[in-house]
C-alpha cells in the first residue's frame, strides 16, 4: 500500500485486546468459555429452587435450558453486532457459545421447570421433586 | 482521524460476572446497601457515527438516565431488585446500579444521540457532527 496511516488508537486497542488475550482476562469470547459463564445466584424455599442468570443480548430462543435428575445446564449463543468497515475503539462484551452445567442439591421435577426472560435477566423456577420436599412430622401427644 | 475513549476510574473491584464493582453505598446500620457497578460496553466507530453497545441486564427503559454534556457521556442505571447473598446456594454475582462514564474525543451531534433498549442491551447512537465527518474532495481536472 502507498499511503499507510499511522491510527495510534487502533494499535493500542489491538495490543491491548492481544494482551487480554494472553493473560485471558477475558474481554474477547474468552469470558463465554465453557464451565464458568453465565455467573449464577441460586436459592431456595421448601417447594421450589430458583436460579438466576445476567445474559444481556440473547433472547429465549437463542438459549437452551435442561434438567435431568439434580442437573441443570445452560447452553446459548450470543452473536456480535455486524458492521461493515469502521473502527472498533472497545470490545469488552463476549460473544459466541457457552454451555454451562451445575449440580443442584437436589432432585427436580424436571416435568414443571419453568423459565422467564425479561430484560436480560433470565428467571428460572425449578420445583424439587416430591421425595426430597422437607415434610413436616406431626408429632402427636398423649 | 481517531477517537479517543477514556473510561473514568473509580476504585473497583473484579466481580465474576465481569462487571466492577465501583461503589457500596452503606445504610445507618452499616450493613451493605446497595452497590454500584461498571457495565462493560463495546465502542465502534463509523464514517457518519459512533456506536455504543453497554450490557445492563436487568434495567427498564425508565430507568436509564444518560446524559451528554461537555465531551462527558454518562450513563446511570438503577436496578431494583437485589440480593445480599444471604442463604443462596450459588452467589456467584452481585446485583445493583449501573455508572459509566466515557469522554468523547470527537464532535457529535448531541441534539441527534438516540438509544434504545433491547434484551438488557443498551445501543446508544451518538452522531458526528458534520464538520468531523470525513469528506471527499473532489478535484477538478482542466
Amino acid at each position: 500500500m502507498l499511503a499507510t496511516r499511522w491510527e495510534p488508537w487502533t494499535e493500542l486497542n489491538r495490543l491491548s485486546r492481544e494482551m487480554d488475550r494472553l493473560f485471558s482476562r477475558g474481554t474477547n469470547g474468552s469470558v463465554m468459555g465453557v464451565g464458568s459463564y453465565p455467573a449464577l445466584n441460586v436459592w431456595e424455599d421448601d417447594d421450589n429452587l430458583f436460579a438466576e442468570a445476567e445474559l444481556p443480548g440473547f433472547c429465549m430462543d437463542d438459549l437452551e435450558i435442561y434438567v435431568t435428575g439434580n442437573q441443570l445446564t445452560l447452553k446459548g449463543e450470543r452473536k456480535p453486532p455486524e458492521h461493515e468497515g469502521g473502527t472498533w475503539h472497545r470490545q469488552e462484551r463476549g460473544y459466541g457459545k457457552f454451555s454451562r452445567m451445575v449440580e443442584l442439591p437436589g432432585d427436580i421435577d424436571a416435568e414443571n421447570v419453568s423459565a422467564e426472560f425479561k430484560n436480560g435477566v433470565l428467571h428460572i423456577t425449578l420445583p424439587k421433586s416430591e421425595a426430597v420436599k422437607p415434610r413436616r412430622i406431626e408429632v402427636k401427644a398423649n | 482521524m481517531s477517537t479517543t475513549m477514556t473510561t473514568t476510574n473509580q476504585n473497583e473491584t473484579l466481580q465474576q460476572n465481569g462487571n466492577r464493582r465501583v461503589s457500596e453505598y452503606l445504610n445507618e446500620n452499616g450493613q451493605q446497601a446497595r452497590s454500584t457497578f461498571q457495565p462493560r460496553f463495546d465502542i465502534w466507530e463509523g464514517d457518519e457515527e459512533l456506536i455504543l453497545y453497554g450490557d445492563l441486564p436487568g434495567v427498564n427503559t425508565d430507568d436509564l438516565d444518560i446524559q451528554f454534556e461537555n465531551r462527558r457521556l454518562t450513563i446511570h442505571a438503577k436496578v431494583d431488585r437485589w440480593h445480599d447473598g444471604e442463604g443462596y446456594l450459588y452467589s456467584e454475582y452481585g446485583v445493583g446500579d449501573f455508572h459509566r462514564t466515557f469522554t468523547i474525543g470527537e464532535a457529535i451531534n448531541s441534539e441527534a444521540i438516540s438509544a434504545e433498549m433491547h434484551d438488557g442491551v443498551l445501543t446508544l447512537h451518538l452522531p458526528k457532527s458534520d464538520h468531523a465527518k470525513p469528506r471527499r474532495i473532489q478535484v477538478k481536472a482542466n
